[in-house]
């Protein structure tokens, strides 16, 4: 019996070990990665970078301006059509718990959170770059924005539900209209965690590179117009990695650098505005 | 009164604006695969199925056979989530039973939300120059041919990947085990290790099972990292160590180029089986959590 017992604590002593180990072994690569980046990108990472587009192959030197304005286009493009649509649809959903209909619209939006991101390229290049016959900063802003859009639904339905229906109840009993409940007192008190999740969603858009390959497609010059293609940081990084030239490796990683940087900082700003801004009741 | 009128036709236009908002997920997702079906139709119509048996993708005899893409894909996610199941539910412990709060438990978890935060590229760039070095080393120590590149390569990287998303799923089941039943066990004289194995897994089961799908439709769906280290050869691997292709990163290396109604059709039905394909693990993974927290809720 006392064997027995021996056994069973060994057993469990040597389990523990075992979890702690592989759960050690699981963020060995993070830092990995991390090291590796930094090591490399932080040498390349100079004010000319920010600030000067790319020089041709054989020079050193250049730098990704049109890279950070292209993401800048992208993010706001994809902001601007999947915020104000999925947070329409966030309401409708949080308004109408265990109907039919919002039980279909639920399920679709799990397909389309479960589409690979190289599908929606192609989706985005059926639907915009065809008919346009080229390659533009609007057809990748659609990529992402239909990336972006079941993360805003979801924020916004999750977060409207846990409001409580006597802050609306008492709204309309003052008898202000619908449309003035809903915009006014249910929304403001539900902006914390839309606004985490939309940040979320940036971060996340940020970092893509599949949807862009045939939309943005790349273009190594500034532009400012949505209907030409432009560059985007992961879509540099891809290339340029890609690419047998040790400067532009060199480049590849001050984007690295950039790049891990903005979804940490999106990161991070969304844990503050929950805190900061997270309405009690 | 007016006013009130107004106020009923601005309440009425609100409504129908928050229907068709609502709606118009419905259309997107139905549009997508309609897109999809439409414009992989000439290739459907013209290769029937040697497109799936296929051995043979050269798009410059005609000859599109996604059989090999299949392959790459199946294989480098099942090696990886069969790679990642061990790490996932170990952190899943870890920070659902053995530290579930204090200073680790949110170094811990904050840790693997920024392994998951890493954009995909960015672990195909460090697979690139740091992996593929490491494996090619492997190769030429014992006698494989030194690619360096490949489907072994490739499922490391996917496990990385997706050990934090499965991890971050099990653990939420694994919260969910109410305190009595461990307690319960804990007072009939259990070791830790016999409630994880004999209270908390077994109520954790289908829970997990669910992570374990939706780990696996972003392994099959992912591209970027995938593309850049799995050597992007058009034929069908036939040990670990070769290069291959899977379903995306052949869309991904080949989309541009594709000259040809036939060839751009047979890419775009690629990637209508990958949404297919997906889309059955996703769903499903998705219905068993839902089934899970109907209970948990009420």
């Amino acid at each position: 019996m006392r064997n027995r017992l021996w056994i069973r604590q060994f057993l469990d002593r040597g389990f523990q070990a075992v979890v702690i180990l592989l759960a050690l072994l699981t963020v060995l690569p993070l830092f990995l990665i991390l090291g590796y980046v930094l090591k490399n990108g932080l040498g390349a990472m100079n004010w000319e970078l920010l600030t000067h587009l790319p020089k041709p192959v054989g020079e050193t030197g250049g730098g990704l301006l049109h890279a950070l304005v292209g993401t800048l286009m992208l993010v706001s493009l994809a902001l601007l059509f999947s915020v104000p649509l999925g947070i329409l649809a966030g309401i409708y959903l949080a308004e109408h718990q265990h109907t039919r209909l919002s039980y279909w619209m639920s399920l679709c939006i799990d397909i389309l959170q479960g589409i690979p991101s190289i599908v929606i390229g192609i989706i985005a290049y059926i639907w915009v770059v065809m008919p346009l016959h080229h390659f533009s900063a609007l057809s990748g802003g659609v990529a992402l924005a239909i990336m972006m859009l079941p993360m805003t639904v979801k924020a916004t339905e999750e977060t409207l539900k846990r409001i409580p229906r006597a802050l609306k109840e008492a709204a309309l009993a003052l008898g202000a209209p619908y449309h003035t409940t809903i915009l006014q007192v249910v929304l403001p008190a539900g902006l914390s965690g839309i606004m985490t999740g939309i940040l979320l969603g940036v971060a996340r858009i940020a970092g893509e590179t599949a949807p862009l390959l045939f939309t943005a497609f790349g273009s190594p010059f500034l532009n400012f117009s949505p209907l030409r293609p432009v560059d985007a940081l992961p879509l540099l990084i891809f290339n340029y990695a890609m690419s047998p030239y040790p400067d532009w490796h060199r480049i590849a990683w001050g984007a690295s650098v950039l790049l891990i940087a903005m979804v940490l900082g999106l990161n991070l700003l969304a844990r503050w505005v929950i805190r900061r801004w997270k309405v009690q009741f | 009164m007016s006013a009130s009128g107004s106020n009923q036709w601005k309440d009425r236009l609100f409504r129908g604006l928050l229907w068709w908002a609502g709606l118009t997920m419905i259309f997107l997702a139905i549009g997508i695969f309609v897109s999809l079906v439409h414009q992989s139709w000439p290739a459907i119509r013209s290769l029937g199925t040697r497109f799936l048996t296929g051995r043979t993708w050269n798009p410059v005899s005609g000859q599109f056979g996604a059989l090999p893409f299949v392959a790459g894909t199946l294989l480098t996610s099942v090696i990886s989530l069969v790679l990642a199941i061990p790490f996932a539910l170990s952190i899943a412990l870890f920070l659902g039973e053995y530290f579930r709060t204090g200073p680790i438990a949110g170094l811990f978890k904050s840790l693997t939300e920024l392994l998951a935060g890493i954009p995909s590229v960015i672990y195909g760039f460090w697979g690139l120059f740091v992996l593929v070095p490491w494996i090619r080393a492997l190769e030429l120590r014992i006698g494989a041919p030194p690619y360096g590149v490949g489907i072994l390569t490739a499922s490391l990287i996917l496990t990385v990947m997706i050990i934090p998303y499965a991890a971050s799923i099990a653990r939420d089941v694994i919260d969910l085990v109410p305190q009595h039943l461990k307690e319960g066990a804990y007072a009939l004289g259990a070791t830790r290790f016999e409630v994880i194995r004999k209270v908390i897994l077994p109520f954790a089961r289908s829970g997990i099972l669910a992570g374990i799908f939706l780990a696996f439709g972003r392994a099959l769906g992912e591209t970027m990292a995938v593309t850049m280290v799995i050597g992007n050869r058009n034929l069908l691997p036939k040990t670990l160590f070769d290069p291959g292709n899977t379903m995306a990163s052949v869309i991904a290396n080949e989309f541009t180029e594709a000259a040809g109604r036939l060839y751009l059709s047979a890419l775009i039905e690629i990637g209508l089986l990958l949404f297919l394909i997906t889309l059955v693990f996703h769903i499903l993974g998705k219905w068993v959590i839902q089934r899970m927290q109907v209970p948990g809720e009420s």
